[in-house]
């Protein structure tokens, strides 16, 4: 029962984008079409739910004062295998992604639970959180990718679906801006369903 | 007074606990349209006037009225017509402008003000004036309907209503227009409300050449005296700094707006116009450099050292300087704020004017980036004095 909320209450009431503020960045910043939206989302769920295993089986094994460091290794080769992988089998939505699979680092959501959850808990729990997170993080990321280019560009995945009948493409929805308006949205949404979130 | 006896009779069916209650908001909102409310503040301090949110907000559409009525005219002066043929083209190419802006935006105001169950907020009548007159008379009305849409939701009900906004709604409606449809915002046929003709707005060919352009119609080159009066190509409302200024003197005349806000405006850009005046004859054309980059090069210089006042006749600057820098929620609350505020809007106007290739009109953007700066201006303002009255406590000691 509680493994099952590990998974599920980072997509509802503990979602880290909409409700921590957590990983804002890139998702204004890879959310402009969804194929690159998915992959980051993917890449995200790999990096938090292995930093998490790894940082929960070392957790008693490291001395308190180096353990961001540590973290930080761990997080940075996981960043970067998933990097290769993507160069080696994705090219196009590696380069479209440039920068910001690298900056998987600096990811506030990856770091946050290796040191709120994983360094406290057993290997399998903090997998499961990692999981949930990274897929807290990557549902966002895929509505916000879905408004943006089927409003912007009029397409999904690439392929035409309103462009067609004469849709003229909004291109603020291709600006930054525009991302942070539809996280906005999503908060006054998810707020309105859950009033204990609500602040005063 | 049978019209307040109707309205008297069908109050009790709207209020609370009738049978139309749940509409009370939108009755509330008729009813103070067409009279006075009977009630007054009970908490805090504040002003005897006769006037309330509603008769100031008419204050500031009459004082629009002479740039829409000339608008009109010059939409149908540009493609070659005259007199009162003139004036009722332009009214027939602008009133469904003007129609859908109020009834996509009345809508959302009226919706929002049922769901919450707050009164209908009056910002809206000059709002919904404002935006048909900063866009170009060739807009599609979805564009004009969207654009509202946005800027009434995510400019004014968002932050909770009238009084509460950060930005200006109608600039934020001209915004979104522009980065959303660029194509369909500028260019060069879009400021004509006929196919055949087509041409630069005057602040763009002065952007590129330094001149006023040539009507496009007559084919004679623009004048001074043709720009100040506005027969020339532009948003509706924008063109004629005469009638801007008689809007600008009913608004100062009857207390509405703050001739400090309006007036540092005006400073800001025609001192920042002299500082690029002094600054452009230090430019100089490398002699290898590429044809292009010349040719840009000579085109900024002469933008640059155009005279002062040209920048305040041409384009959305008077136009942002009277009806929108001087917006009572948006602008800065402190006296010393407003002439801080309104000398870096109209600086920034000209700075944005010269040195941005990619868009000529600069009013726009340095109005929404000095909104979102005055309450910071007015912290410190504030902060300010409230040290100098400790100080003057201590003296006294």
């Amino acid at each position: 029962m509680k493994l099952n909320s590990n998974l599920t209450a980072p997509l509802g009431g503990n979602n880290p984008v909409i409700v921590q503020i957590l990983g804002i960045c890139s998702a204004l910043a890879v959310t402009v079409k969804l194929e690159p939206a998915v992959v980051m989302g993917l890449s995200v769920i790999f990096v938090t739910a292995f930093s998490n295993l790894v940082m929960s089986l070392l957790r008693n094994g490291i001395p308190s004062r180096i353990r961001i460091i540590v973290q930080l290794v761990v997080i940075a080769t996981l960043v970067i295998l998933v990097d290769q992988v993507l160069r080696a089998f994705a090219y196009d939505v590696s380069k479209q992604l440039s920068v910001y699979v690298g900056l998987i680092i600096t990811n506030c959501i990856v770091m946050g639970r290796v040191e709120a959850y994983a360094l406290g808990h057993k290997p399998w729990e903090s997998f499961l959180d990692g999981v949930g997170n990274g897929l807290g993080y990557a549902m966002i990321l895929v509505i916000v990718a879905f408004f943006r280019e089927l409003f912007g560009s009029g397409t999904l995945f690439g392929i035409d679906i309103i462009a067609r009948f004469g849709y003229v493409g909004n291109s603020l929805m291709l600006f930054p801006p525009m991302a942070l308006i539809i996280v906005g949205c999503i908060i006054w949404v998810h707020r309105s369903f859950n009033k204990d979130l609500q602040e005063k | 007074m049978g019209l307040r006896k109707m309205v008297d009779k069908m109050k009790p069916t709207f209020s609370k606990g009738g049978k139309l209650g749940f509409l009370a908001s939108t009755f509330d909102a008729f009813e103070t349209f067409l009279f006075v409310p009977n009630t007054t503040t009970t908490k805090g301090a504040h002003i005897r006037d006769c006037n309330d949110m509603k008769r100031t907000m008419i204050v500031v559409v009459v004082a629009l009225i002479p740039a829409l009525l000339f608008g009109m005219y010059n939409v149908g002066y540009q493609v070659g017509m005259t007199g009162f043929s003139a004036f009722w083209f332009g009214f027939l190419k602008v009133l469904p402008i003007i129609v859908v802006s109020y009834v996509v935006g009345l809508a959302i105001e009226f919706g929002f003000a049922q769901s919450r169950g707050h009164e209908v907020n009056e910002g809206f009548l000059v709002t919904g004036l404002l935006i048909p007159m900063i866009m170009p008379v060739d807009v599609p009305l979805w564009i004009v309907a969207l654009a509202t849409a946005f800027a009434v939701v995510f400019g004014k009900e968002v932050f909770g209503g009238t009084g509460m906004n950060v930005f200006n709604p109608a600039l934020l409606a001209r915004a979104f227009a522009f980065f959303a449809y660029t194509p369909q915002m500028s260019g060069e046929k879009v400021w004509y409300a006929c196919d055949a003709v087509s041409g630069a707005t005057a602040l763009e060919s002065l952007s590129t050449t330094g001149e006023l352009g040539v009507n496009a119609v007559s084919g004679e080159s623009v004048s001074v005296c043709d720009a100040f009066l506005g027969f020339i190509p532009g948003s509706v409302g924008e063109t004629s700094t005469l009638a801007i200024l008689i809007g600008a003197a009913i608004l100062l005349f009857t207390g509405v707006s703050s001739w400090r806000t309006m007036l540092s405006v005006f400073v800001g850009g025609f001192v920042m116009a002299l500082v690029f005046n002094w600054i452009a004859p230090s430019i100089e054309i490398p002699a290898d450099a590429a044809e292009d980059v010349a040719a840009g090069l000579a085109s900024k210089k002469a933008f640059m050292s155009i005279a002062p006042y040209m920048h305040l006749i041409v384009g959305g600057f008077a136009f942002g300087a009277v009806f929108m820098a001087t917006d009572p929620v948006t602008s800065a609350q402190t006296n010393t704020g407003k002439y801080i505020v309104g000398f870096m809007t109209g600086a920034l106007a000209i700075v944005i004017r010269v040195c941005n290739p990619a868009y000529p009109e600069g009013m726009m953007l340095s109005i929404l980036f000095m909104n979102a700066l005055t309450p910071l201006v007015d912290y410190f303002v504030v902060e300010r004095n409230m040290a100098r009255r400790k100080r003057r406590i201590k003296t006294v000691k």
